[in-house]
């Protein structure tokens, strides 16, 4: 369980990045932090792995105050991937993911070994292990930050806009993946992103923020989709425009074709009584 | 002209070349003067540098004093120090390392700060405490131009260590000095031709050296991917500069 205790951050040169934020984020489940660019989403982030201090309040892992934690032993617990995977453009891919089991002090075959057990859960061929970054697409290099963030099996994995980076195409897939990921490791992640449809794809609860770090809204992705008291909450999530709108229509077959809110067709929900003639 | 075919003709003899104060034993002198110097100006520049590199402070003072210290004749200090410390090697070290250590600590530091920061701040995220991203990342990746900065180090030193014999010392300077009072210009042209040679020589091999390392993929910018694998490559590198590298 990670918790944040009405935590803020001002920088020396006065600006507040983020001001009396709180959140408890269950073990074992998703949060989203959603809002745009300069909402301080990445300054929360950061301050679990104490790559950020907060100015004030304070972060709790399983009910410890993080505070007393030394950071290096801390990061090497807690996983992380970024935009831009920032890999080690120098070293093997392999060796790029079993960087921390060798921070820990594992054998670089023990490291190797578990790298390429990471290859296989984030879908990577095996083959790629002893190519360079650089000699991977965009789309695998992030599969190799996760890979990375995952080595050491930490219970926590923090994810700062992992998915930003790639084509669109491949970045439904990897969200795909990453759930599945999930549903079979069942990590606490704080994943930050600026893209709705991300977060909805993704969060077990997803936290909107303003400036400032300030709370517009939280809840699960049902709860956030169907109140729309606060108006910035809708218009973020597209919800005051109808954009996310959808319309049924009855066709021949009796079937409903959902379209939304251009009319562009999305699906079809089958005609009730062939549901109702399956056993 | 006359002097440049005889210089090389002396060059050609056996006689140029051995007994005591013989060009071999003068050059590997230079040589020796050389790696002494270049292993000081490393000795103190080097840490310096790197500490400068990945600290990010005293980068200013660092400016200022290796541009102060690159402003110094090095003839005149050669001659300040020998005031104090008589002839004999010590003060052309002094002179040479003076002259030869900014460029070092230049290189280093500019090495360190070469490396990408977004791949510094994903080494400390993993958990790397900051001597590991010193050695395992700002390093080797800051390699070639630490490496360049040694290499202007190296010639500099080359070229300026024939005034230790100004001083006494020995080195390819001696024979040069002699024919400068003797008015032997043949001599003199001969000499300063090892000299170039030397530098040259030593030259090539940094510059090797930079080439081999510049084989090492994530030190040389964008990577060839193996044969067969030419889709994947253009894929990768149409992702590069989204990588922000």
């Amino acid at each position: 369980m990670i918790e944040f205790r009405q935590v803020g951050k001002t920088y020396p040169d006065g600006t507040t990045a983020v001001e009396e934020f709180s959140l408890t984020v269950p073990s074992r489940s998703t949060a989203v932090l959603l809002g745009s660019s300069g909402c301080g989403k990445t300054t929360l982030l950061r301050m679990v792995n104490r790559m950020v201090e907060p100015s004030t309040g304070s972060v709790l892992i399983d009910e410890e105050d993080i505070s007393g934690v030394e950071p290096v032993a801390l990061r090497r617990r807690i996983g992380y991937v970024m935009q831009h995977s920032g890999l080690l453009p120098h070293r093997r891919v392999i060796d790029n993911i079993a960087t921390v089991p060798r921070l820990n002090g594992a054998s670089r075959a023990d490291a190797r070994k578990r790298g390429y057990e990471l290859m296989e859960i984030v879908g990577l061929d095996a083959k790629l292990g002893l190519r360079y970054p650089g000699q991977l697409s965009g789309g695998q290099q992030q599969r190799v930050g996760v890979a990375r963030g995952l080595a050491a099996d930490p219970n926590i994995l923090l994810m700062d806009e992992p998915f930003g980076a790639v084509d669109p195409l491949v970045r439904v897939e990897l969200q795909r993946e990453l759930a599945r990921v999930q549903e079979e490791l069942k990590k606490t992640i704080i994943f930050v992103t600026h893209d709705i449809d991300e977060a909805l794809t993704l969060g077990d609860q997803i936290v909107v923020l303003k400036t400032g770090g300030a709370v517009a809204a939280s809840g699960t992705p049902a709860e956030l989709l169907s109140n729309r008291q606060d108006e910035f909450v809708s218009r973020f999530l597209g919800l005051d425009s109808g954009a996310r709108s959808l319309s049924a229509e009855k066709t021949d077959d009796g079937e409903l074709l959902i379209s939304d809110a251009q009319g562009r067709p999305l699906g079809v929900v089958p005609a009730q009584t062939d549901r109702a003639d399956r056993p | 002209m006359n002097n440049i075919v005889e210089a090389v003709r002396w060059l050609l003899t056996a006689d140029a070349w051995s007994g005591t104060g013989g060009l071999w034993v003068r050059s590997m002198e230079h040589l020796g003067y050389t790696l002494i110097a270049l292993g000081i100006s490393a000795a103190i520049a080097l840490p310096l540098g790197l500490l400068i590199g990945h600290t990010g402070k005293g980068r200013g003072a660092a400016v200022v004093a290796t541009g102060a210290a690159r402003a110094l004749p090095t003839l005149g200090l050669l001659t300040l120090v020998a005031l104090f410390t008589g002839i004999g090697l010590t003060a052309p070290m002094v002179a040479l390392v003076i002259l030869a250590a900014p460029s070092v600590l230049a290189g280093a530091y500019a090495g360190v700060e070469s490396v990408n920061p977004a791949t510094v701040d994903a080494a400390r995220a993993q958990g790397m405490s900051g001597w590991q991203v010193l050695t395992r990342v700002e390093i080797p990746l800051g390699l070639p131009l630490i490496l360049s900065g040694l290499r202007l180090a190296a010639l500099q030193i080359i070229a300026t260590a024939t005034l230790a014999a100004y001083v006494g010392a020995g080195g390819l300077g001696r024979p040069l000095f002699l024919g400068l009072r003797t008015y032997d210009y043949p001599l003199m042209l001969g000499t300063s031709i090892v000299v170039i040679l030397l530098a040259i020589l030593v030259d090539a091999v940094f510059g090797t050296g930079q080439r081999l390392l510049r084989r090492i993929p994530g030190l040389a910018g964008p990577q060839r991917a193996p044969r067969g694998q030419r889709r994947d490559s253009r894929r990768a590198t149409a992702a590069a500069p989204a990588a922000g590298r």
